[in-house]
């Protein structure tokens, strides 16, 4: 298993503990591609604290910049990361335990 | 390594294989303890599905080992991934006699499976990987 998987996982959920970058991550997720400028304008947070937070966030593989009108570079998110961060997610949420228990009550109970 | 990629637990029930095997592989079975409603085609490459109504969830598997009543295996989705998503999981029971009763134990595997150009993919992420994404889980099933 290479190494990598884990890092990833490690940035995006790094990522996530920031409530604002959490915030920049939502408004990319639901509102499609956008420059720091048109963040500001949705989000309670400077134009320069997006731009920072868009640069640690495009460095974790967690949103792409990409050539917009009139070269201003906007942001889109890339789900490639999120998507490693759930596998973890989903190994820790695979509930086996209460799943056999069931299993186990189901065979008492038809026997 | 802290990344699970491997869930295994064993339990030993008072009843023997048939039932247990009964229990794992037919549709009144599986819609009786595991979801609430199932059908599924028991041969390796056949079509199960199972349905929790309370979470309005549906699962697709896929059938992959029938050895009556020892080793029954399947794969599905990675829950939280995109249905499209080519990732799966496999899903292996093994029933073992223990006494008048039953060892069973279940193996999940490949929670953190990836590509080998896992890094590259995961930091480029261009459509392109899709179609090799694709074959590699057309190998892996052919595999398993």
């Amino acid at each position: 298993m290479p190494h990598d998987i884990e890092a990833i996982a490690e940035q995006v959920f790094a990522a996530l503990a920031d409530p604002t970058r959490r915030a920049i991550l939502a408004a990319l997720a639901s509102g499609g591609p956008a420059t720091a400028t048109d963040l500001a304008g949705r989000l309670p947070i400077t134009r320069q604290a997006i731009a920072k937070h868009l640069a640690l966030l495009a460095e974790a593989g967690l949103v792409q910049a990409e050539a917009g009108e009139r070269r201003r570079v906007r942001y889109r998110v890339r789900s490639a990361p999120m998507q490693v961060a759930q596998q973890f997610l989903a190994a820790l949420a695979r509930d086996w335990d209460s799943t056999l228990d069931a299993l186990t009550d189901h065979l008492d109970r038809g026997a | 390594m802290a990344f699970p990629d491997r869930i295994e637990r064993t339990v030993e029930v008072a009843h023997p294989p048939a039932t247990v095997w009964a229990a794992l592989t037919t549709a009144e079975g599986l819609g009786a303890w595991f979801g609430n409603e199932a059908t599924i085609d028991l041969r390796p490459g056949g079509a199960a599905r199972m349905r929790w109504n309370e979470e309005g969830f549906t699962a697709e598997m896929r059938v992959e080992r029938v050895e009556e009543p020892t080793v029954f295996g399947f794969t599905w989705g990675i829950y939280g991934l995109p249905a499209d998503d080519p990732r799966r999981t496999y899903v292996e029971f093994t029933l073992e006699p223990a006494g008048t009763g039953t060892r069973l134990t279940v193996v999940e595997t490949g929670f953190a499976q990836l590509p080998e150009d896992a890094h590259r993919k995961a930091y480029d992420g261009n459509t392109e990987g899709w179609a090799k994404e694709l074959a590699e889980l057309a190998a892996y099933l052919d595999a398993a």
